[in-house]
């Protein structure tokens, strides 16, 4: 792997207007960072990794929000981001004629999946989906959401990792929500592996230390135990 | 330009402020304040910066993008920027009234519109990005220290921008010119010009701030140009500095 070099906004990447990526800008055939992050540059590619910033939503994440408020057709909810989302109805399984403050109320925690975007900026979700429910127990953990691609790893490694190793459920939001359930000393110590994947996002060799640590807090709870 | 309006009855008597080609803090002419940036100092906010410049002492704070409040501010195609500067009460000799006056409005405005030239709105419509700095403690220049901070702030808190804001005053003092002046230089100068640049890729591009209490020359302005340009440079490295110091922290700690 090539050293990443931390970039500011307006830091020339790249001559090439045909590598520019993600965080990048083009101006006078030259390609420049738009925001602080890391470089990744590869011959045919520059995109710079964000180090901070807030959650844009895309169609197909699944994020965890909180509900604030019950209207007649659905509810609006805080997922975290600039823009605010509504679940409609219809949107929601099982209402059977129930009321709608029995199925969500103020204050629920829910994973959902967005929907849609619209150019209101307006965004719908949805909780026909397997991944969907409300939150009822455990534990809501929230990180940057710029480093929620670490928290998962390369095709998930590192929440396998954790998964594998503490027999903890995890739901990972894209909008830096993850929800844990499990053994309570088991969810504490991925809550902490969790913080600090967050902080050490941007260093190399993550994985393995995070395996060590892990390691070395189940000795530990083992030794409690005892 | 007057960081404390009570001060100065100009020509009562004639104050010197060159001595011996050295300036009353001992500076040379194009010589800056010493100056000491910190990113990252708030938790709440999403970025934020503790920046002095001499004995200039401000604090901003950065939010956003989030949503705005009151709704009908909202733009449909672009991200609005909104931009508070505020001096503490007890941030000048004589207790400044609180609350906004006709000066921090007015220095709200220009400084929001030289960031509205490089940060990106148009990628967060139907957001805003709050900007407030604070002046805990002023000494002429506090705008161009905000906007140094407030820079620092944005970058820190993830905002994408086409390029950084540098800024830095030039003064009129007995007939010369001097970078960042100090408080005795701006209350008894007979100039006072403040800069802000936009740098990328650490070359200055274009100009996105100028203001003149005062009068210069034509040749003067020129050259009052020319050492803003040099002073600009070297903040920027330190505004730089500053946020490399807070993300390398982090590797250092693990160890």
């Amino acid at each position: 792997m090539n050293a990443r070099r931390l970039v500011l906004p307006g830091d020339l990447v790249s001559t090439n207007p045909r590598t520019a990526g993600y965080g990048t800008f083009v101006e006078n055939g030259k390609v420049y960072a738009k925001v602080m992050g890391l470089m990744d540059k590869t011959d045919n590619l520059v995109r710079i990794i964000p180090l901070k910033g807030r959650y844009i939503p895309s169609p197909g994440d699944v994020v965890i929000g909180i509900v604030r408020e019950v209207v007649s057709n659905g509810w609006n909810v805080d997922i975290n981001s600039p823009y605010p989302a509504f679940l409609p109805t219809s949107e929601k399984p099982e209402m059977k004629g129930r009321k709608m403050n029995d199925i969500l109320d103020m204050d629920d925690a829910i994973i959902a999946r967005v929907v849609a975007i619209d150019p209101k900026m307006k965004v719908t979700l949805t909780m026909r989906d397997k991944v969907c429910r409300p939150i009822r127990f455990g534990r809501v953990v929230a990180i940057n959401p710029t480093r929620v691609p670490r928290v998962i790893g390369k095709k998930g490694s590192m929440i396998k990792l954790l998964k594998n190793e503490l027999g903890v459920q995890i739901v990972v939001g894209q909008n830096g929500l993850i929800w844990l359930s499990g053994d309570r000393k088991k969810v504490d110590i991925v809550e902490e592996a969790i913080y600090k994947i967050e902080k050490e996002a941007h260093t190399e060799g993550l994985t393995d230390r995070i395996t060590e640590f892990i390691k070395k807090r189940k000795e530990g709870l083992q030794n409690e135990r005892k | 330009m007057k960081e404390n309006e009570f001060e100065a009855d100009k020509g009562e008597e004639k104050v010197r402020l060159i001595v011996d080609g050295r300036r009353l803090d001992g500076r040379g002419f194009e010589e800056l304040r010493p100056m000491r940036i910190e990113a990252g100092i708030l938790k709440r906010a999403d970025g934020s910066c503790y920046l002095e410049m001499g004995r200039n002492k401000v604090v901003a704070a950065v939010y956003g993008p989030r949503e705005v409040h009151p709704r009908h501010l909202q733009e449909p195609s672009k991200a609005v920027i909104r931009y508070r500067y505020n001096m503490a009460p007890f941030s000048v000799e004589e207790r400044k009234r609180p609350g906004p006056d006709r000066r921090s409005v007015e220095i709200s405005k220009v400084s929001r519109e030289a960031y509205e030239s490089v940060i990106m709105k148009e990628l967060f419509p139907r957001s805003g990005i709050d900007i407030f700095v604070e002046v805990l403690q002023a000494d002429a220049g506090t705008r161009t220290a905000c906007l140094n901070a407030a820079t620092v702030a944005l970058v820190d808190a993830g905002i994408p921008m086409r390029g950084l804001i540098t800024s830095v005053a030039v003064a009129k003092v007995d007939g010369v010119l001097v970078l960042d002046p100090m408080k005795e230089e701006d209350n008894f100068g007979e100039a006072d010009v403040p800069f802000a640049f936009v740098i990328r890729n650490g070359r200055i591009e274009s100009i996105a701030l100028v203001q003149m209490d005062g009068k210069m020359t034509v040749e003067e302005m020129k050259r009052a140009l020319e050492i803003a340009k040099k002073g600009a440079m070297q903040i920027y490295k330190l505004q730089r500095e500053a946020i490399v110091k807070k993300y390398e922290a982090i590797e250092i700690e693990e160890e």
